[in-house]
């Protein structure tokens, strides 16, 4: 068990986003974090993330836990002048050892992106952008990762890309993932598990017996 | 022309205000802090006049007002939807209050015009000596925190999900800014100082990939701005500020142009 999640509540001006949710996640486990918009998927992953005090309840991750997080957003606008492999490096000491660098590369060539470090993140495509936020946090060197709505704002093409990215890294480097989206048929193609967060409460099981009411 | 003393002096002054608001200016503008720049230097320039009623140097009474100012924009800023109306009611206040003090000082409409456009003649050696030494003060504040003011302003989601302290070097930075600004001014005057917070590094995105090599090109942009302008405000005795925000806003210039043609055509 990589995660263990106790009767956690959330309240916002005394409005429960969620209540007393309880839940556990397996080592090497791929879960789909699913839900309509609005009911506390982000919220729950800032919790995680201790950028949120819960209201009440409590949550353990395994002592050897490293989380890697990629966030929802980012203010990366076609202005923007770092070069991917720039961009990557800001979560990176600022002198450079050749561990570090060889990581760099290595991450890179992961991410797919090695071809194309040079050119500026303003100018990359929004599956390239969302390959980068993977390869940075990839820096922490992870052994579970936590995306947010990586694939909202991707064509079918980069997002089966980015899919089978994160397939790749549960698969060849045992890492846990924990994937937040409210597409469910993209869940039912690549994930196995799913976290069914609804009506302020979480229903939990196998991705391909998920029965939600909505998609 | 360095066989006059004020002249080695004001070089050296120039060549570090240069490298401190080139270094700074990346920062500004990565963070979009330009308009906040803008309203720094009109801060300082009340600060001068401050100053001046109270009888002490300028600089002085600069750094008071531009350390407390920035200070109390980014906490306004930070807690209101409305930031730049926010900035602009402060800004209002302080020029205000600079005329105010210039008023009551009973200093003469020189002294006005130089704490605005600036006074390459006004920097003795003791001048030097302090822009100098609060040159290195803002370098060595910037270095001390590089990491985390890279990924904060370049990538403050990133910076945040990282668990950097974003809140703490925000307020560092504003108050490395404070000081730019107040050094700055003593060249190129309080009403442009602006101009070496953010045109040599907006230029410098258009060019660099890196922040090392955006710090660079803003560095050397901004040298080659109170560089020149010393010179040809030495030999045509037109005003330094002149020359320095023509060939500042002419290097901008051709910069965005030749971005613009090589990305639309």
């Amino acid at each position: 068990m990589i995660l263990d999640v106790k009767d956690l509540t959330m309240k916002f001006d005394n409005k429960a986003v969620f209540q007393d949710l309880n839940f556990k996640l397996e080592k090497g486990s791929m879960t789909a974090l699913l839900g309509p918009n609005g009911t506390g998927k982000t919220t729950l992953i800032n919790i995680l993330m201790k950028l949120l005090v819960p209201t009440s309840g409590s949550f353990k991750f395994d002592e050897k836990v490293k989380l890697g997080y990629v966030p929802q957003f980012r203010n990366i606008d076609a202005e923007y002048p770092l070069s991917i492999k720039a961009f990557i490096s800001l979560n990176a000491p600022l002198i450079k050892s050749k561990q570090v660098k060889d990581q760099i590369h290595h991450e890179l060539e992961e991410t797919h992106l090695l071809d194309i470090q040079n050119t500026r993140m303003g100018e990359a495509s929004g599956g390239q952008k969302q390959r980068a936020y993977l390869a940075q946090a990839l820096l922490d060197n992870p052994n579970m990762i936590i995306l947010d709505e990586a694939t909202a704002s991707l064509d079918p093409v980069a997002k089966d890309e980015l899919m089978k990215l994160i397939q790749h890294l549960n698969k060849e480097h045992g890492m846990t993932v924990l994937f937040v989206t409210h597409d469910v048929p993209l869940a039912r193609k690549y994930m196995k598990e799913y976290l069914y967060l609804n009506h302020g409460t979480v229903k939990q099981g196998k991705m391909s017996e998920f029965e939600g009411d909505y998609e | 022309m360095f066989q006059f003393e004020f002249m080695r002096y004001a070089f050296l002054a120039s060549t570090f205000i240069a490298i401190t608001c080139g270094v700074v200016g990346v920062y500004v503008v990565a963070r979009n802090f330009s308009f906040l720049a803008h309203t720094l230097s009109e801060i300082g320039f009340a600060g001068a006049a401050f100053a001046v009623f109270m009888g002490i140097a300028p600089l002085w009474g600069m750094l008071l007002f531009t350390l407390l100012g920035s200070i109390s924009v980014g906490e306004l800023s930070m807690h209101s939807d409305q930031k730049e109306s926010s900035i602009s009611a402060i800004s209002a206040l302080f020029v205000g209050l600079g005329v105010l003090f210039l008023a009551i000082s009973n200093s003469n409409s020189r002294y006005a015009t130089n704490i605005l456009f600036g006074s390459i003649i006004g920097v003795d050696r003791q001048g030097v000596i302090q822009l100098v030494i609060l040159s290195i003060i803002v370098l060595l504040l910037i270095f001390a925190v590089q990491r985390q003011l890279n990924f904060d302003s370049f990538d403050h989601i990133g910076a945040v999900a990282h668990g950097i302290k974003t809140g703490v070097i925000g307020v560092i930075f504003l108050v490395a800014l404070a000081m730019a600004v107040s050094i700055g001014s003593q060249i190129v005057g309080s009403l442009l100082v602006f101009i070496l917070l953010t045109l040599p590094s907006s230029t410098a995105r258009y060019i660099g990939k890196t922040i090392p090599s955006m710090i660079a090109w803003s560095v050397a942009i901004a040298l080659i701005g109170v560089w020149a302008g010393l010179y040809l405000g030495f030999i045509t005795n037109w005003p330094v500020t002149f020359f320095i925000s023509v060939i500042e806003v002419v290097i901008y210039l051709a910069a965005y142009f030749s971005h613009v043609i090589k990305h639309k055509l």
